[in-house]
């Protein structure tokens, strides 16, 4: 470049930055200064993540979070969630069901290494989880301690994946000439009714363990705070988790518990809500293809930071079928 | 069979034709198929397949559907077995709702033509055979003429032809009827489908082009593809063909059948497909005797649908047996 046209373009950015006009300022000119140019606000449509892709709920319906007062971020006060649908848990089973074979075909190693990716991606926008945690009303030390046990947890699943088989399956003492051996597999879609706080580690502390072993998952996130599931969902899509393995659902525990209950795609159920008559109506319309269903109440936020209680081999265990083989010893 | 002197050239280039059997083909004398508005075609078709049908209508769109279905199975690795599963299947394909059902037919490779009479003796299930080098149709007429006979022989009651696109897209439409002709002939009293693999087409004009030279050979049904290409069926391709039968149908009288294959795989799908019918043809042809779809997976589809319907609870696809 010759050395006139070097000095031009220099001259013109250092107008526009100065917001000053210069008639040889060309398109880089610029009529007022542009930090003090008001911005339009960039609102973001908070949307569920089914099968790989963000989408609205198919009813049309949302429902509204606001913003903990004094908050301040790109979000107005107050916000328009999806309020998934009957129909939006039918498409997510679906694509859970179409992804649980090859998620499950996938060697434990693989799926350990994705959690790990997991892990990394979450910590990487662990600003972001944490601003959406103080949106959703948390201090901002609570905010910072719950994404960083978060992050812990999907790196204590990722060391799992391949351990799990190791420590649950066995070879049995038979009485005959025979091989018994026990060995642990996924049962297929689970559907997670995440507790509604804490909305993010409770989230993630339902819902790994679950895939872990090769299960897919539909989860409900918390209506209390579902922005922080979405900004998780937006994690895991960028994780190299294959989409349709954790499908993230906003709404209502009430309208769409006893419709995973009663779909037969699905194999168990992990509800986490304080409401005993919904806990029951869940169980009794499981019952129709005898799924796996563990209910619980809500235990307090602590109690999910603890990490001797809230993370372990059992709460993989739950969401396994063992499968017994016998064969013959040979000579 | 026709010879050079039944075709002409015209003026501006393009092929005129005779049919080359007297009273074969309606009696439409010259091959002069309009274009076809591709904009229109797409837009109609994505209209028509928005309409909510539900409930009762539902239920009954899905019964037809499975009354209209050839089930099918062409695959290197089919065996005895598997077509007997199939047959048994097509006559009951719910155990517990005997009410359902009978398929149209099922559609086997010609080596299985007996084993699938044998299975379904006595009912109203047909047996249609692939014949003509399915699916290339890349052979010489006589052993495409004696894959159809010998299914025919082996007791077809309808024979699904393919046309050798490499010919239609080359211009030599005079190779195309002809070959159609005379596996009609051969067809003796089997019913004969025609198909284009309008996914080897590339235009809707050659589809519309293909479809009304199938028509005016002999086909007693038009079918868009083999089920070994990408893409099969689809809404668009099969307006096209519809409004050539319409076309036939208001020129000459005469009802040919229609049958989407490949690419219909969900109960709403084949929902959408029966609206086009309706619209395009009329209530005349929403019968097994001038519709099928050609399908292996939609018929689980549409009996978790339908078992939705019945007990308001989402099926699971390992309820369904898979043959």
């Amino acid at each position: 470049m010759d050395e006139k046209k070097e000095t031009a373009v220099a001259e013109a950015s250092a107008a526009s930055t100065a917001g000053v006009s210069t008639k040889k300022g060309g398109p880089l000119a610029t009529a007022g200064s542009a930090s003090s140019k008001a911005r339009l606000r960039v609102a973001k449509a908070y949307k569920m993540y089914v099968g790989g892709a963000f989408v609205r709920s198919e009813s049309g319906r949302y429902f509204q979070v606001k913003s903990d007062a004094g908050q301040t971020g790109p979000d107005p006060e107050t916000v328009n969630v999806p309020r998934g649908s009957r129909k939006d848990v039918r498409d997510a089973v679906l694509s859970a069901k179409n992804a649980q074979e090859p998620w499950a075909a996938r060697t434990a190693y693989n799926r350990g290494q994705i959690l790990y990716r997991l892990a990394e991606v979450l910590e990487s926008r662990k600003d972001e989880l944490v601003m959406s945690l103080a949106r959703g009303g948390l201090s901002a030390d609570d905010a910072a301690r719950e994404a960083d046990a978060a992050v812990d947890r999907s790196v204590y699943y990722a060391g799992f994946a391949d351990k799990v088989s190791a420590l649950v399956a066995s070879h049995n003492p038979v009485s005959g000439p025979h091989f018994g051996f026990s060995v642990p597999e996924p049962l297929g879609v689970v559907c997670v009714v995440a507790p509604p706080r804490p909305a993010l580690l409770g989230l993630v502390s339902t819902v790994l363990p679950v895939i872990t072993s090769g299960n897919s998952c539909v989860v409900l996130a918390s209506d209390v705070d579902p922005r922080t599931a979405v900004v998780f969902a937006e994690c895991l899509a960028t994780s190299d988790l294959p989409g349709g393995v954790v499908n993230v659902l906003t709404g209502h525990p009430h309208e769409l518990a006893t419709q995973m209950a009663k779909h037969r795609e699905v194999f168990g159920m992990d509800v986490w809500v304080d409401d005993d008559k919904l806990a029951t109506d869940v169980e009794k319309a499981a019952a129709d293809n005898v799924k796996r269903v563990k209910t619980h109440g809500l235990p307090a936020v602590e109690a999910w930071l603890d990490e001797s209680g809230a993370q372990g081999i059992g709460w993989i265990e739950r969401f396994l079928e063992t499968k017994t083989i016998w064969h013959p010893v040979g000579l | 069979m026709s010879t050079e002197s039944d075709h002409a050239k015209t003026a501006n280039g393009t092929m005129e034709f005779r049919a080359g059997t007297p009273g074969r083909g309606g009696g439409i004398p010259l091959f002069a198929p309009p274009p076809v508005d591709q904009i229109a075609v797409e837009e109609r078709a994505a209209s028509l397949a928005k309409r909510s049908i539900k409930k009762a209508a539902k239920v009954a769109g899905l019964k037809l559907a499975i009354r209209m279905m050839d089930l099918t199975t062409l695959e290197g690795k089919d065996t005895a077995g598997k077509v007997r599963q199939l047959c048994r299947k097509a006559l009951t394909p719910l155990d517990s709702d005997p009410s359902l059902g009978p398929c149209a037919a099922i559609c086997v490779y010609p080596n299985f033509v007996a084993i699938a009479k044998e299975a379904l003796a006595g009912s109203t299930v047909k047996v249609a055979s692939v014949a003509t080098a399915f699916p290339s149709g890349q052979s010489p007429l006589s052993i495409k003429l004696d894959d159809t006979k010998r299914a025919v022989d082996f007791g077809a009651d309808e024979i699904d032809m393919v046309i050798d696109r490499g010919a239609m897209l080359a211009g030599d439409y005079a190779k195309v009827f002809d070959e159609i002709a005379a596996t009609k002939e051969a067809c003796r009293h089997a019913h004969l489908k025609v198909i284009l693999e309008t996914g080897e087409l590339g235009t809707y004009d050659v589809v519309r082009k293909a479809s009304d030279l199938a028509i005016a050979a002999g086909a007693d049904f038009i079918k868009t593809s083999t089920g070994k290409v990408q893409p099969a069926a689809t809404p668009p391709v099969t307006l096209v063909m519809l409004e050539a039968i319409r076309d036939h149908y208001y020129a000459t009288g005469r009802k040919i059948g229609m049958k989407p294959a490949g690419g219909v795989r969900t109960a709403k799908q084949s929902l959408h497909y029966l609206v086009l019918v309706k619209e395009t043809l009329g209530d005349a042809w929403l019968t097994p005797d001038l519709f099928r779809f050609g399908a292996s997976a939609l018929l689980n589809d549409v009996l978790m649908q339908l078992e939705k319907e019945r007990t308001g609870v989402y099926q699971a696809s390992e309820d369904f047996s898979k043959d």
